[in-house]
């Protein structure tokens, strides 16, 4: 794909975030998209392209109203939207659609209206690792950690970082759910979920949505926003088995999408002003950082526990506070999206005085899939 | 009202051999006849050549725990927290998903690395699932 050829020029997240009581799933993607169609000064009748997960988008477009000609109902986990952002681009240049809208909700602490998440006892997920005691999240995800740990010489104490650091970011940003100051000491006596992690070392379960809209980059100078172009982007999948990827000293779904993006985009990482890696777990930024070629993995726990990730530091990393600390309705790639479309139009709470590129990475399932985009304000 | 049951796997076609293998006490893998690949889960064709001409076989049962997490919450229907879930990777080279028997459920006890050998537990008259315990000597 040719580079900064489509653009973002509508983006927003639900009116409320954390625990939204009052609304069903549906109605938050709606909230979600009626905010974005408004952050871009658009009419619901101009989107004639449509992507989301989990719900399909004949029922997200059938209750917003929109008759689309071109959608996307990819749904490979909380990277989905990344995926999305980077089909909705091809789509756009292929001159399949011209304003695609994308959005994202999640009750996923008020469960109104939530799709139910099953496992069926004849896949190969409910006969190879259900039986063994593996029971949402925090039970699977983490289970890579202490082999990556032995392998690379990873501490407890700079995994425990990954959550102080991001807190620091979480204080700034007034929508964030956590914004507490935390110590490593803190996190390690939190109570424990899933060893090696304690409950400061997993994401939040909240309420919310996000949607974006995206046209090409000729139009895109005619909206009201500062257009946000997307400058390179890549994907994958591995498998949905935590138990069966190939090595658990790297994820091969990150170490595709990222590299993709990266070349798409013509960049180096001492290019790269802001980046994003979806937290869901403590771990993640450390696989991120060493999969997408920051460094060797080996000095990903000291990086971050040397505080080179916080406020005023040289890679400003997750400056939202995360999936620990700014919200995770379950599928957090839309939150990180919104996060660096923010801090590329310049108007994000802690932001990153003139940021120019920012990178986008996002995880779907336990490593399952993988989706990088890489977004600047010049061309 | 009746006590929620630990996750019941259901055989399909393609893993029926695996299901009857670990009833009879054995732990069966597959190997493609044309590049010698050993695989698991179980499928009738080689991920890795694409052959659809495939040989069941009994492995050793033996492996070293490759990594793991001690469940503390929320637990699974049928496991009493704290337990662990482990990735035992097998001497044939596959690596699978179980539980450690017959061993405190502690970082301390569970070392990375620790040889281990399979064991069978069975859930009811028509699952046995496999499990590992340290390998003796």
């Amino acid at each position: 794909m040719r580079k900064n050829q489509v653009a973002v020029v509508g983006a927003a997240e639900t009116t409320e975030l954390g625990v939204i009581p009052n609304a069903s799933q549906l109605q938050l993607h709606a909230d979600a998209a009626l905010n974005a169609i408004a952050d871009a000064g658009l009419k619901l009748s101009d989107i004639d392209g449509f992507a989301t997960a989990v719900e399909t988008p004949q029922q997200v477009c059938h209750y917003l109203g929109i008759k689309p000609t071109w959608v996307d109902g990819t749904s490979v986990g909380g990277c989905s939207f990344m995926l999305h952002v980077r089909h909705a681009a091809a789509a756009i240049e292929a001159s399949l659609c011209k304003t695609v809208l994308i959005t994202h909700a999640e009750s996923g602490k008020s469960m109104i209206g939530k799709l139910p998440r099953s496992t069926p006892a004849d896949s190969l997920n409910g006969q190879f690792e259900a039986p063994f005691g593996v029971y949402g999240p925090p039970s699977m995800f983490p289970i890579p950690v202490l082999r990556f740990m032995k392998t690379y010489g990873i501490t407890h104490e700079q995994l425990a970082s990954v959550a102080v650091v991001q807190r620091e970011w979480a204080a700034k940003n007034p929508r964030a759910m956590m914004k507490e100051p935390i110590t490593v000491a803190d996190v390690l006596n939190s109570r424990m979920i899933a060893y090696p992690f304690h409950l400061l070392q997993c994401c939040l379960v909240t309420d919310g949505g996000g949607a974006l809209i995206l046209t090409s980059a000729d139009r895109a100078r005619d909206f009201p926003r500062k257009p946000v172009y997307i400058m390179g982007t890549g994907e994958s999948v591995e498998t949905p088995m935590v138990s069966q990827m190939e090595t658990f000293n790297s994820s091969r779904a990150f170490k595709t999408a990222g590299p993709l993006a990266f070349r798409e985009a013509g960049i180096a990482h001492g290019d790269v002003d802001h980046l994003m890696i979806y937290d869901a777990f403590a771990h993640l930024p450390l696989f991120g950082l060493g999969d997408l070629g920051f460094m060797p993995y080996e000095e990903t726990g000291q990086f971050i526990a040397d505080g080179n990730t916080r406020p005023g530091a040289k890679l400003p990393l997750n400056t939202n506070g995360g999936g620990l600390s700014y919200m995770h309705s379950g599928m957090y790639g839309m939150y990180a999206l919104q996060e660096s479309v923010r801090q590329m139009r310049g108007i994000a709470p802690a932001q990153v005085p003139n940021a120019k590129i920012s990178v986008c990475h996002g995880v779907g399932g336990m490593f399952a899939a993988s989706g990088t985009i890489v977004f600047t304000n010049e061309t | 009202m009746v006590e929620p049951q630990r996750a019941r796997p259901k055989p399909t076609p393609e893993t029926q051999h695996f299901w009857d293998g670990t009833k009879a006490g054995e732990l069966r893998l597959q190997r493609c006849d044309a590049c010698a690949h050993v695989y698991f889960p179980p499928r009738p064709f080689c991920p890795s050549c694409a052959s659809r001409k495939v040989s069941i076989f009994k492995a050793s049962g033996k492996g070293f725990l490759y990594s793991y997490v001690i469940n503390h919450r929320p637990a699974a229907p049928g496991f009493t927290p704290p337990y662990a879930i482990a990735v035992v990777e097998l001497d044939e080279g596959p690596r699978m998903m179980s539980n450690i028997i017959d061993c405190p459920q502690t970082p301390e006890a569970l070392a990375l690395d620790m040889k281990l050998e399979v064991a069978f537990q069975e859930l009811d008259d028509k699952i046995t699932l496999p499990v590992f315990r340290p390998a003796k000597g």
